[in-house]
């Protein structure tokens, strides 16, 4: 099954929208890389690499991410890793997060989960 | 020309000029960003003063290059990619080079600087570090082919940015947490260009 991982300047959002993708998804391996290591708010390298390596798996991985330094550092980690087997999510968290669950609990793969997580951008909400 | 042991020292010169300057640039933060530059800049160069022992004696690109990494892995905010991915670059340019001149200064700025256009996605004009850093390395690097010597280089450069910084004054943020604030964003000085300049400046002084 693909791994997600959520990547936010926030420990407290991505642990929210990892319980909340929970709901629907009770499978499928998320991990969380929110705020720094010391527990301020930013990101963490390390903490993005090791969620990373933590759901990973020959399925593959894919990084959803807010905003800002969220996305630099994980364009930073996705260097260290298989262009392959490691993909970012170009889509608003929280329904991108749902959406890319979901679609990894089916047993999409893992170009299916990203671009379930990228069609949200087109929904509209009223 | 300019040894490993003189860029060891600079490195530590950049982060006392980064801790004096740590409110101020978190001041400057607070006004149209996230409150954290100077905290988070702080927190990266002490990283790195606290590894200038153990880089004595490695060559100049190897000790950029952990700077980057060490910037990466510690400032949390996306001064950390960004200023991370400069002192990589910078490094790749002077690989295994024991002593740098004036023209591999330039072209360590020259690098450094598309590391952060790389990483950031952004161009002159939008209320960045690049404001600063671009009029910089074009001063120096003119001052380099007119024969100057390395401080009037320097000098220049920092004059550049500083003029720089004055400049994104004026200017709408379209990029970063200050690209939300839009016209809010004018009348103040953007803290990445600010903490370049405090780091050009503090390397200018050491000449």
């Amino acid at each position: 099954m693909v791994g997600i991982v959520l990547v936010s300047h926030s420990e407290k959002l991505v642990s929210g929208v990892l319980d909340f993708c929970r709901l629907m998804a009770k499978e499928c391996p998320i991990a969380t890389a929110g705020g720094t290591s010391d527990g301020g708010y930013g990101t963490d390298y390390d903490k993005i690499k090791e969620a990373v390596s933590s759901v990973m798996s020959p399925e593959g991985v894919l990084i959803i991410m807010d905003l800002g330094s969220s996305v630099m550092t994980a364009e930073m980690v996705l260097d260290e890793f298989d262009s392959d087997t490691v993909m970012m999510a170009d889509c608003p968290m929280v329904e991108g997060a749902v959406a890319a669950t979901v679609e990894a609990e089916g047993g999409s793969n893992l170009l299916t989960v990203k671009q379930a997580a990228e069609e949200v951008r087109e929904v509209s909400k009223f | 020309m300019t040894d490993s042991d003189k860029v060891l020292n600079i490195l530590q010169k950049i982060a006392d000029a980064i801790h004096e300057n740590e409110q101020f640039l978190t001041d400057l933060d607070a006004a149209i960003g996230d409150n954290d530059h100077g905290i988070n800049m702080d927190k990266g160069f002490q990283k790195v003063a606290t590894d200038i022992p153990s880089l004595s004696g490695k060559d100049i690109g190897s000790i950029l290059k952990r700077v980057g990494m060490d910037l990466v892995s510690t400032v949390g905010g996306s001064a950390g990619p960004l200023y991370g991915t400069a002192f990589m670059k910078a490094g790749a340019v002077v690989a295994d080079k024991n002593e740098i001149d004036q023209e591999d200064f330039v072209s360590i700025m020259e690098a450094g600087i598309g590391g952060v256009q790389l990483r950031g996605k952004a161009v002159k004009g939008e209320k960045t570090m690049l404001d600063a850093m671009i009029p910089a390395f074009e001063a120096m690097k003119a001052s380099c082919t007119a024969g100057d010597d390395t401080p009037s280089m320097l000098k220049k450069g920092v004059e550049a940015a500083e003029n720089g910084v004055e400049y994104t004054k004026t200017i709408i943020a379209t990029k970063g947490r200050a690209s939300y604030l839009g016209e809010r964003s004018i009348g103040h000085q953007d803290p990445g260009a600010t903490s370049f300049t405090v780091i050009l400046r503090a390397i200018s002084e050491s000449y």
